[in-house]
């Protein structure tokens, strides 16, 4: 049965009229166009679908938009601040981090929310923060490096 | 020695690079994927586009007695439903033995016997449960043995045997070395069923226009051999079929055959007079797309007192599945590692390539080198610890050299095996491994612990200058200027991620004295690109590279010959750099370069810049009988070095550090360079340990990533990369393909050092901590 949600997305507020059992993924990519989150397994497992809500991040594979409305979602396109990328997008852009690219925008989101907790992970908190992103190109090394690059010249004032 | 004095490049483009070559340069799209902007296949959104979804076999093996529709054409939503006897059985692929849709009989559990095309994903499936098929079981076979013995059912009936193809291969004289050696040795191993498992499931979408003209956007590697493969299924003429390649996520060799679901997609699109997308969900993925080839080997390999490696003799049985894609043609790279991998004087490989009512197999990274590498390199060891010589050193013993041709017929140029071995080796701290191998005596093992550490290397040669497997191994280039000295490159070649459009743009970008911003790459579109084999064998830098570099000569050529005719003066002595054209004496005033094709454009008797390029490379298809001959223009070569700690009460092996060293001939691009050998490891290390698609009697057992267990950014190494450079005379710049020998090495390595940490040999992947402990407990 189709229903009215609200939903808050990057900041902005949207009336969508969808079936209750629908996926925030389904959702986001079919409903608002916000193709940036990518479905990789619909199952939980991958990653490639993640999302912030309320900071956190979440799998839009397996949430149900019922459930988030008046939360504050952010996908892979409110990440830039306007026209300005994120330092962790100009990282991955600089160091190689994206190779096809497509597990790429759940990375970053994971990667988003763990700097927003801790602005100066080690190696260490990084791999275990990353491990529920799977990429398949890269052996992880490069996204490594770019997410000590971000926290690196996030502490630098511009 | 061969001749390869007279081994001439019609490149001469070794002279030193100036500002581009060898830069880590991010990638064009690289903004586009950090931003979510990049547009894949499973993204593109048509007016009316419908869903199509795939009715699979319920049985492996079954004649198909009925099919019933009616209920889900019946079904609200529904656009299409279509089987096998609506649409006529044209063959397709690389054995001509598969159809779009499975009319008589079903071979596999992959099998598509119907497909639905409705409004939304849920009504597409519901249809697809509301059809009826009934099947008569016939005896089904899983191993490929027992597809070989006398009174086989028949997979294929209109084929006189389950033998799809036989290779045997031989150079010098194996029958007798094996007598004239002083050390031989021989085991069994096995190799397990893997996939790709690209982030980006399978994807196309079919769209024909009122001309009957067919568009369809596809995850393929192969856009000009898929228009010739989809004419053959489909009936249309290949002139008629336009192929488009979105971004794509991930192919890794599966985007090498045309696929049942292409067609059908196709298909589905002619019968609802709609656009129609099919995107594979993952499990789908797991149980229909390709897989790495299974192999179980035999294999004895001798050696001379004196450590000179002396003879390998491999028989391989290889099941092909239900059908036969370019996947049966792996036997031609496995038979290279056989024959070619470190000098042999004597080689045999024989392969048989069955069918079974397995699931097909398909070309994936390495193509068919993982495999061979695996075992021969393993063996490499084995025959190491018998000769009582250190295995670094039995290998810089017997490593390739450079220019020197292989007695199978490899024209080796440069090659830095040997470098790569040391660097390897001395960056991982060879010396502190155990002397006395077999006994976990290791210095670096403490054995108050259970856990054990211990250290292995493993070599690969590869394929660097693509791969002769097709009559043509060619890629068209064009290059334009604009007038505002905007440079697009058109190339045939695809970008799959690996950062290929980036190193042509580098190419171009040196050739033209213009900056790297300056060039575009258009690639995705066989409408509007020259013709390409496509990408696969690590081909795309050296040969789309080489073409690039053709046509941005042309392209520069015409221009600083415009311009000499207009100051009357030499074009050879003329030269661009950073957007200016000058005399290498001075002797004019230098001129902007957006200038030069300006006054080309603004003139009578104009011309417009486009440059033309096509490189072929320089070699052969191997011999039919002997499957002897050249098949690239030049060979990558590498050594990895693992550390690996195992903990003895568990089996667990848990990788520590891993050193790449690869011969890649010059690196146009490092970073990317390093990403495909930091993704290579990253495939080899879940081959080695974790991946396996378990197959049982016919039937995926665990698609889901949960089961499959690629490596997570939690099982991955250090890895340390190392860049040995060569300078190879064929390639673009010096450079030799990389894409696939970063997987190579790897799990041989790592079992070379499980055995070094524990003494215990294991020669079946993945090596999982139940089969490693079942080792130890057998060996006690």
């Amino acid at each position: 049965m189709k229903q009215v949600l609200h939903l808050r997305v990057n900041g902005q507020d949207h009336a969508v009229y969808v079936p209750a059992h629908k996926t925030l993924l389904e959702v986001l990519r079919e409903d608002l166009n916000l193709t940036g989150t990518k479905h990789g397994c619909e199952l939980g497992e991958c990653g490639a679908c993640a999302v912030l809500v309320d900071g956190e991040p979440v799998l839009a594979c397996l949430a149900l938009p019922i459930e988030l409305q008046g939360r504050e979602i952010t996908t892979i396109e409110g990440l830039a601040d306007g026209a300005t990328p994120h330092p962790l997008q100009t990282a991955f852009a600089e160091l190689g981090a994206a190779q096809c690219g497509y597990c790429t925008p759940g990375v970053l989101m994971t990667a988003k929310a763990l700097l927003d907790h801790n602005p100066h992970p080690s190696r260490e908190e990084i791999r275990h923060a990353l491990a529920g992103n799977l990429c398949r190109c890269t052996g992880y090394a490069k996204i490594y490096e770019a997410v000590e690059r971000a926290a690196e010249n996030a502490k630098m004032p511009k | 020695m061969s001749q390869l004095a007279n081994f001439q490049s019609p490149i001469s483009n070794l002279q030193s690079p100036t500002s581009i070559i060898g830069q880590r340069i991010p990638k064009l799209d690289a903004m586009d994927k950090a931003t979510g902007r990049a547009e894949y296949g499973h993204d593109a959104r048509l007016p009316g586009m419908l869903v199509g979804k795939i009715l699979y076999a319920r049985v492996p093996h079954a004649r198909i007695v009925s099919i019933d529709v009616s209920r889900a054409r019946k079904l609200p939503g529904v656009k299409a439903v279509i089987t096998g006897a609506d649409n006529p059985a044209r063959k397709f692929g690389y054995g001509m033995d598969n159809t779009p849709l499975k009319h008589d009989k079903v071979r596999c559990y992959r099998d598509e016997v119907a497909a639905v095309a409705a409004i939304d994903e849920d009504t597409a499936e519901e249809a697809l449960d509301l059809i009826q098929v009934e099947y008569a079981e016939l005896p089904a076979i899983f191993d490929p043995a027992a597809a070989l013995a006398e009174g086989a059912p028949l997979i294929h009936e209109d084929k006189k045997s389950n033998l799809f193809t036989r290779y045997n291969y031989s150079h010098g004289e194996p029958a007798r070395a094996f007598d004239s050696a002083d050390v031989v040795v021989e085991d069994d191993y096995a190799l397990p069923y893997v996939t790709h498992s690209a982030m980006e499931t399978s994807f196309c979408l079919a769209a024909f226009d009122l001309q009957g003209r067919l568009t369809l956007w596809s995850t393929t590697q192969i856009p000009f051999l898929l228009q010739r493969d989809l004419s053959e299924a489909l009936g249309i003429p290949g002139r008629d079929i336009r192929v488009i390649q979105p971004a794509i996520g991930g192919a890794f060799g599966r985007g090498l055959d045309v696929y049942p679901f292409e067609p059908i997609a196709a298909l589905l699109a002619k019968a609802s007079g709609k656009p129609v997308r099919v995107a594979f969900t993952r499990d789908e993925e797991f149980m229909a797309s390709a897989t790495r080839q299974p192999a179980r080997v035999h294999i004895r390999s001798a050696a001379k007192r004196d450590g000179t490696l002396w003879a390998r003799d491999a028989r391989l049985l290889l099941d092909a599945g239900a059908y036969i894609s370019w996947g049966a043609v792996t036997p031609l790279v496995m038979m290279e590692t056989v024959a070619s991998l470190h000098r042999v004087p004597h080689a045999r490989f024989d392969a048989d390539v069955v069918y079974t009512n397995n699931p097909p197999t398909g070309a994936m990274r390495g193509y068919g080198n993982p495999q061979s590498t695996f075992f021969v390199e393993t063996q490499m060891d084995v025959l190491a610890e018998k000769l009582g010589i250190d295995p670094v050193e039995f290998r810089l013993l017997n490593a390739n050299r450079p220019n020197e041709e292989t007695p199978q017929g490899l024209k080796i140029t440069s090659c830095g095996l040997r470098e790569c071995i040391t660097e390897a080796a001395e960056r991982i701290g060879w010396e502190r491994r155990s002397q006395v191998t077999g006994k976990p005596q290791s210095p670096i093992s403490n054995l108050q612990s259970p856990i054990r550490r211990g250290i292995g290397i493993a070599c690969t040669i590869n394929v660097g200058g693509g791969a002769r497997i097709y009559r043509s191994d060619g890629c068209g280039a064009t290059v334009k200027v604009d007038d505002f000295g905007r440079v697009t490159l058109v190339t045939g070649s695809t970008e799959i991620g690996q950062g290929s459009e980036t190193a042509l743009a580098q190419i171009v970008a040196e050739a033209l004295g213009v900056r790297v911003e300056d060039v575009a790459v258009i690639n995705s579109d066989t409408s509007i690109k020259p013709w390409d084999v496509g990408t696969h064998a690590s081909r795309t830098t050296f040969i789309a590279g080489n073409a690039a570099w053709i046509a941005a000569q042309d392209a520069r050529r015409q221009i600083l010959e415009s311009v000499a005719q207009g100051f009357k003066v030499s074009p050879d002595s003329l030269d661009i750099r950073d957007r200016m054209i000058f005399a290498k004496d001075d002797s004019i005033k230098p001129v902007a370069f957006d200038r030069a094709v300006r006054a080309m454009h603004y003139r009578e008797g104009g011309v417009v810049v486009i440059g033309n390029g096509w490189y072929d490379p320089p070699t052969k298809l191997v011999d039919k009988d002997t499957y002897k001959g050249n098949i690239s223009a030049a060979y990558g070569f590498g050594a990895q070095a693992v550390e690996v700690e195992v903990d003895v009460e568990t089996g667990k092996v848990r990788v520590l550090k891993i050193v790449a060293a690869h011969d890649v001939g010059r690196a146009i691009n490092p970073m990317y360079v390093e990403g495909q050998i930091e993704g290579g490891i990253q495939m080899g290390v879940g081959y080695a340990l974790t991946e396996e698609l378990q197959v049982r009697d016919g039937r995926v057992l665990n698609p889901t990533f949960l089961d499959y267990r690629v490596p997570t950014a939690l099982d991955m190494p250090q890895i340390e990369t190392v860049i040995v450079e060569t300078a190879d005379p064929e390639g673009p710049f010096g450079a030799k393909g990389v894409g696939e020998m970063g997987v190579t090495p790897t799990a041989p390595a790592i079992a070379n050092a499980i055995y070094d940490a524990i003494g215990v040999r294991l020669t079946r992947l993945p090596m999982t901590g139940e089969r490693v402990l079942k080792a130890i407990r057998e060996k006690k």
